[in-house]
């Protein structure tokens, strides 16, 4: 094992060449990766149809966006100039595998069309965290050097440990490679995965009592403006009608009371359930930094513990969602005493 | 709802004696059917109950109940045929569902579970009917009135 740093520059390597081979092979039209951010700590999503230009590629630690967000089928498909469906290549760190075969669960997108590159995922950075710690200096630079993080400004430098620095997901992580489906992963790719997850993570969380819950969830949420890029930036929010742009009815208030905070994030919550495929997108875009991940790792474990199920990792399983079973745990029901 | 909503801001007890407004949503099948037992075979019930008729527990979607708190109702209660009785064959079970993870979220985010209860109840059991209703109401009032969702503006 060596360190992060050469560990990006294995994936990196890897993704380049498995996707200019696809690319040689005519086996994609196109390929989706990510590529050098536009401003320091991120990375942006670039489509590349050339075989010269998947130098363009990179994996750092900042590739946050879950590219399957572009097959979502609110984006417009790709077409060609006549209007055949284009062959996607995608770059695929484990979460974006998750989130194409939930949506293919879902009748939303169709395999024939896609390849993943699988990648073994090494974690992606907390970048809110950092950018909380750094506070009103402005960041010029980010990169990563041996195990740590380094963020350069103007007249400052400072260094952050990569393994505390890392997404709360990213931590808890069990599927780092996107699982194989209708053969259409290269790369690294899980056959067959099984996961065993404790969920210790929010053990402490829930062992508080409702009112010091609710406390926290006031304080973190409270900060939420309902600009919505939690939303948009799921691969899983793809309702042609968000319930929060209904106007008839109306379910919850569009201020910014409280109430509607909570209304929004509640409904996103049990939207989410069953489908969440805890890539932590939703918390690394917010601009006022709320932490989601918390509610993203509750609903992984409501789903786990009742109905024994996990998104994304095969095409056979039907989430609980979409179906039912007489045996369901009631244990909730009221009874006779 | 709207209707409902308002008289509910309106029905503010000025009284010692507090009494919790609870919104139930019974299903037209067998709770409502049920309710009407009770009614017609003179059970005693607390009448701190509002109903609302819908064609199935398997309407429920979360956004009434969140809209019920929100709206300042101090408890919802949701009741509909038992599994396997749905006149839809399996509305209750697709809610059943959505009610499991709805009572998890709930209890995550801090709001006090009880607050929302879920329970069967077929046509013929309006004594269980009366029973589960002085249950909630019970179950209610020791939680006091619902203050989280005072809106501040």
């Amino acid at each position: 094992m060596g360190d992060i740093e050469s560990e990006n520059q294995d994936i990196e390597n890897s993704i380049k060449e498995l996707a200019r081979n696809l690319l040689r092979d005519k086996e994609v039209d196109v390929i989706i990766g990510y590529t050098k951010g536009t401003v320091p700590l991120s990375s942006s999503p670039v489509f590349i149809t050339r075989e010269e230009d998947t130098d363009k590629l990179l994996w750092n630690n900042l590739c946050y966006v879950n590219l399957a967000n572009y097959l979502a089928p609110r984006i417009p498909k790709l077409y060609d100039e006549e209007g055949q469906k284009l062959k996607v290549g995608i770059v695929a760190k484990g979460c974006v595998g998750r989130a194409l075969i939930h949506l293919a669960v879902e009748n939303q997108i169709n395999f024939e069309n896609i390849k993943m590159i699988g990648i073994s995922c090494n974690g992606i950075i907390n970048r809110k965290r950092i950018e909380k710690e750094i506070g009103e200096r402005e960041i010029l630079e980010t990169s990563i050097l041996g195990n740590s993080i380094i963020v350069k400004g103007r007249d400052f430098e400072e260094t952050f440990p990569f393994d505390e620095y890392l997404n709360e997901l990213c931590k808890v992580c069990k599927v780092k490679s996107p699982p194989n489906v209708d053969d259409s992963c290269v790369g690294e790719c899980l056959e067959n995965p099984v996961i065993e997850d404790d969920f210790n993570d929010i053990s402490d969380f829930e062992s508080k009592t409702s009112e010091e819950k609710w406390v926290y969830i006031k304080d973190t949420l409270s900060a939420c403006t309902r600009c919505y890029a939690c939303r948009e930036v799921c691969p899983m929010c793809y309702c042609n009608l968000c319930f929060v742009d209904q106007n008839k009815p109306i379910w919850f208030g569009k201020t910014t009371d409280f109430t509607d905070i909570f209304a929004f994030h509640f409904n996103r919550a049990m939207h989410l359930a069953g489908r969440c495929v805890a890539c932590g997108a939703c918390s690394s875009v917010c601009p006022m930094g709320i932490d989601l991940n918390l509610i993203t790792r509750k609903l992984e474990k409501i789903v786990k513990e009742r109905y024994n199920f996990t998104s994304g990792m095969d095409k056979e399983t039907v989430p609980p969602m979409m179906s039912f079973s007489m045996d369901d745990k009631e244990e909730f029901m009221m009874e006779e005493d | 709802m709207n209707e409902i909503t308002s008289e509910s801001k309106q029905m503010k007890n000025t009284d010692d004696e507090w009494e919790p407004k609870i919104l139930a949503f019974l299903c037209n099948w067998c709770s409502y059917a049920g309710a009407d037992l009770a009614g017609v075979s003179r059970i005693q019930y607390p009448p701190n109950i509002r109903v609302v008729r819908v064609p199935c527990s398997g309407r429920i979607n979360p956004y009434f109940i969140v809209k019920a708190l929100l709206d300042g109702w101090d408890g919802v209660l949701v009741s509909g045929c038992h599994p396997g009785d749905c006149h839809y064959l399996t509305g209750n079970l697709v809610a059943r569902r959505r009610f499991g993870i709805l009572k998890d979220l709930l209890e995550f985010f801090g709001i006090e579970p009880d607050r929302v209860n879920f329970m069967w109840a077929s046509a013929a059991e309006g004594e269980r009917f009366a029973v589960l209703i002085r249950k909630t109401t019970k179950l209610v009032k020791k939680m006091g009135p619902n203050k989280k969702f005072e809106k501040k503006w």
